[in-house]
């Protein structure tokens, strides 16, 4: 399943020119940048943040943010995970100020068993042609979804929906490489756990 | 190799990253353990489905709207 890489091939990243052109002033090769990045930095602010005006603030400001300290961006990471970064942090902030009583932090681990023991051991498989309609499938996905944690959704997210490797989350995220797949690993049982029964309840509806 | 082993396995078993010398104990769990077989097949099977299935829309509309405020305020932060 995952994409390997061949080690032997160091290609430079088409981003670096863009960054530096960017750095020496250049508009056209920012926008460039917006271009390729605003699609995914406006999903995981919305995957984070569940609302989609959220993310439209956040996505404009992330962007605002790399532009301004585009300076300081040495070039150690990908300019991808470094905008991934700032998103998270402005999605993670702007949670905060929504939940006013609950912290939000990546840096809390929540201690909770609930779900990440696997309880559900129904065999299925999505056939969402024939069992469901898209906009059902939709709807199941994203209420199982805002059913995370944040801190484990956006591990989710970054890792299994953006496709960024463990250390790329990891760097993203300011988390540990073994924080990152602890979180990862109870995000998907949580989420392999809810989808199982919807799926049990859909195959004996099916069936019946 | 107990289930709570094969789980605390599972996310470096899809990533093909299981130290060689477990390798051997997690697949012979897969084969005797009807539940973990489950556990990894359905998880494979959710993680897929969020990697297939674009849950938030995107329409030509927002991204233009969002795209044009993002250059407005860089512009004008120049
Ligand atoms: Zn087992």
């Amino acid at each position: 399943m995952p994409a390997i890489q061949s080690p032997d091939t160091e290609e430079i990243h088409p981003d670096v020119a863009l960054v530096a052109r960017a750095k020496q002033g250049d508009t056209a090769a920012f926008e460039q940048l917006v271009r390729q990045y605003e699609r995914q930095i406006f999903r995981v602010a919305q995957h984070i943040t569940q609302n989609r005006e959220d993310a439209e603030d956040i996505t404009q400001d992330a962007f605002l943010k790399a532009y301004e300290k585009l300076e300081q961006f040495q070039g150690n990471s990908k300019f991808s995970t470094w905008l991934v970064r700032i998103a998270v942090n402005e999605s993670l902030m702007r949670l905060r100020k929504r939940k006013t009583s609950k912290t939000v932090s990546m840096n809390e681990d929540v201690q909770t068993e609930d779900g990440s023991i696997p309880r559900d051991f129904a065999e299925w498989r999505p056939n969402p042609e024939q069992l469901y309609g898209q906009s059902e499938l939709g709807d199941i996905l994203r209420k199982t979804i805002q059913g995370l944690p944040p801190g484990f959704r956006t591990v989710f997210t970054l890792r299994d929906v953006e496709n960024l490797s463990t250390e790329e989350t990891a760097e993203a995220l300011g988390l540990s490489v073994p924080a990152v797949k602890s979180r990862l690993l109870r995000a998907r049982l949580q989420l392999r756990e809810r989808l199982s029964r919807y799926f049990k309840q859909k195959n004996l509806e099916a069936n019946s | 190799m107990t289930c709570t082993d094969f789980l605390s396995q599972l996310t470096d078993y899809f990533d093909g990253k299981v130290d060689p010398q477990l390798l051997a104990e997690v697949q012979a769990h897969i084969r005797e353990c009807r539940h973990c077989e489950v556990v990894l097949d359905t998880t494979r099977q959710t993680i897929a489905i969020y990697r297939e299935n674009e849950i938030y829309e995107f329409p030509a509309d927002l991204r233009e709207r969002l795209h044009a405020a993002i250059m407005k305020k860089c512009n004008s932060a120049r």
